[in-house]
């Protein structure tokens, strides 16, 4: 029940956040620089024309108005126009591309997919192998062991995500051969081939941040192995394996779990970068042609997409906290 | 700062080679970035295209020389050592420009939420909240493509990187100035009648040099990283300035035929980032020895 409410006041709190988010990127986007209609209209835009699109696109109304539309479209769909040419977007409405018509949602999630794929298999490997190897360090403070995973801690976080993956494409799919050199096959088209394209970015992202991971692992885990609640454990018996296993891992694992819901969540938003390196055409591609185009819905709806996908990781993480640290239920 | 602070820091920077090296590095890469131009011209090079060095494919004729210390780029022939020490100020320019506004704004604003507390320090906390929310990547990449041309790019990136930069600095100088505040020398000072700004500045900010120390140096290579990508995605630093992650982009296309060109401007930037780094970790782990094995 308790934590019921807490998961309820921490939704409340996260649509609060993209509440503002979507203000501020609203007012941004639609009001600061660019006026949207005259972008769709094209050249010549004769005077009635821009009026027109105006119209259709529902910016001729003050901006308190507009913002207001386009968070009811959020909720219940829009309609742009009227009559026989008129747009219906289906609610959750993230605004409309004029430019390829169809509808920012429909656009976002014909990508998602690559994006997703890259982001949650990367993270399930870099936590298995950061998890792994920083418990294994803690319990035999080896200094070689020790020492290279804090080095490599350090370059992981130094090194830029396209340098890494530039060096992986050009060392495995180009010296050795051994993977392909990029692109992306849908997961339901064959899967075996889905996994095979994203050995490479997988395996280099977990590079970067695994070592990290070892490394709060290890910190934590020493840390934890000094408490009186482990001394108690090991003092009524229980089997080592059940100590660290059970009663410590519990403890490492809420820090873990919040880096790993920051890095879940930039990761997902940065896709850009590692979409551009292994040609993957995905939600980061559609931000990174939008920007070319300038095309202002598609542009918008991004980033509240990718707003939605942080709030939504932060949410997680206080959710598992919940359930894993019994104090952070108390409000 | 105080003078045992200092000590602290120059031991830290000094404790073993590792560090040392670092450290020796980012100097290094200060030293480039201050003398770029007599460097270069040195060199007896400028930042011009000269299509006269590349063979009839567009390919640089031949590699480094003493003409052309690094070499030249495809296409332009502009010389590549002038490309990668630019590239040194633009960075550190850029980076250090962002941290001392996300340093100031977090300093400000941390300080006085943790000191004044009650709905500013709410409002505060919640506007950190929606900061962390805001997908900065997407969203410095939408900007720029919105921003008209006019907006000088460097100073854009300073001001937007600053400003997604301070809730960082913030949290740690409020946690700071929490703990800070109940310490007798501050109670009295208060009691004493000290206004809010004067506790501030010889109460609390000379006890607050240390964590913010801490956070600067490694906030340096993330804002120069950022830098870095954002240019890389092409909608940074625009040309004709120079910027290593424009001049990595370019490069990855001749990754086969002339890996040099890549490996000059990749390896000054993971070098100045990794140096940051690992000065900043020590640094830290010397103040608050704690944190060790964290980043």
């Amino acid at each position: 029940m308790r934590l019921l409410r807490f998961a309820a006041v921490r939704l409340a709190g996260m649509l609060l956040v993209l509440l503002v988010v979507t203000l501020i990127s609203y007012l941004v986007f639609f009001l600061l620089p660019a006026d949207p209609a005259r972008l769709a209209c094209g050249r010549p835009c004769s005077p009635e024309g821009l009026a027109n699109a105006r119209l259709f696109m529902g910016v001729d109304v003050p901006w308190y108005q507009q913002f207001w539309n386009f968070l009811y479209g959020i909720v219940a769909g829009r309609t742009f126009g009227t009559g026989a040419a008129a747009i219906t977007c289906a609610a959750p409405c993230l605004g409309y591309s004029f430019q390829d018509n169809v509808d920012v949602l429909t656009l976002i999630g014909e990508r998602v997919e690559v994006s997703f794929s890259v982001a949650i298999g990367a993270a399930v490997l870099w936590l298995i192998i950061g998890v792994g190897l920083g418990v294994l360090s803690a319990l035999k403070r080896g200094s070689a062991v020790d020492r290279i995973t804090m080095a490599g801690a350090i370059a992981g976080v130094s090194m830029p995500a396209y340098l890494a993956g530039i060096l992986g494409i050009t060392v495995f799919a180009f010296w050795l051969d051994v993977v392909p050199k990029g692109g992306y096959t849908p997961i339901a088209e064959n899967p075996l081939d889905w996994a095979w394209h994203l050995v490479l970015p997988w395996f280099v992202l977990a590079f970067l941040h695994a070592a990290l991971y070892a490394r709060l692992t290890r910190g934590q885990m020493l840390e934890t192995l000094g408490e009186d609640y482990i001394r108690t454990a090991r003092a009524k018996g229980l089997p080592e394996k059940k100590v660290i296993g059970k009663h410590a891992l519990r403890n490492v694992l809420l820090p873990v779990i919040t880096l790993l819901g920051i890095d879940l969540g930039s990761l997902l938003a940065g896709t850009v970068i590692t979409e551009r390196i292994f040609g993957m055409a995905g939600v980061g591609k559609l931000l990174v042609d939008a920007t070319a185009q300038l095309n202002l819905p598609v542009l918008l709806g991004v980033t509240l997409f990718s707003a939605f996908l942080i709030t939504f990781a932060n949410f997680l993480v206080d959710l598992c906290y919940g359930a894993l640290d019994p104090r952070a239920r108390l409000l | 700062m105080s003078d045992p602070l200092a000590t602290t820091v120059r031991r830290a920077v000094w404790a073993d080679w590792w560090t040392r090296l670092s450290a020796l590095t980012v100097l290094l890469m200060i030293g480039l970035a201050l003398a770029a131009d007599l460097l270069v011209s040195l060199e007896g090079q400028s930042l011009r295209p000269d299509t006269s060095v590349l063979g009839p494919t567009g390919l640089p004729a031949e590699g480094p020389s003493a003409d052309h210390w690094f070499g030249v780029e495809p296409l332009t022939g502009i010389d590549l050592f002038a490309l990668v020490v630019h590239g040194a100020r633009t960075s550190l320019l850029i980076g250090l420009a962002a941290t001392v506004v996300a340093v100031l704004l977090g300093l400000l604003i941390g300080a006085s939420a943790g000191y004044l507390g009650g709905w500013w320090d709410r409002i505060v906390g919640w506007t950190t909240d929606v900061i962390f929310g805001f997908p900065y990547l997407i969203f410095l990449i939408a900007l720029s493509a919105v921003t008209p041309p006019s907006v000088p790019k460097p100073l854009l990136l300073v001001i937007v990187l600053g400003f997604f930069g301070w809730p960082r600095i913030a949290r740690v100088v409020r946690a700071q100035t929490l703990t800070l505040t109940q310490r007798k020398f501050v109670a009295a000072a208060r009691v004493m009648g000290a206004g809010p700004w004067h506790v501030f500045r010889t109460e609390l900010l000379p006890n607050l040099w240390a964590p913010v120390i801490v956070v600067s140096t490694l906030s340096i290579p993330s804002m120069i990283g950022l830098e870095a990508a954002l240019s890389f995605l092409g909608v940074g630093i625009q040309p004709p300035t120079a910027s290593w992650g424009r001049t990595i982009s370019t490069a990855i296309d001749y990754v086969e035929v002339d890996p040099l060109y890549l490996i000059f401007p990749g390896a000054a930037l993971f070098l100045v980032t990794l140096g940051f780094n690992v000065v900043g970790d020590s640094v830290r782990d010397a103040i608050d020895p704690r944190s060790a094995g964290r980043i």
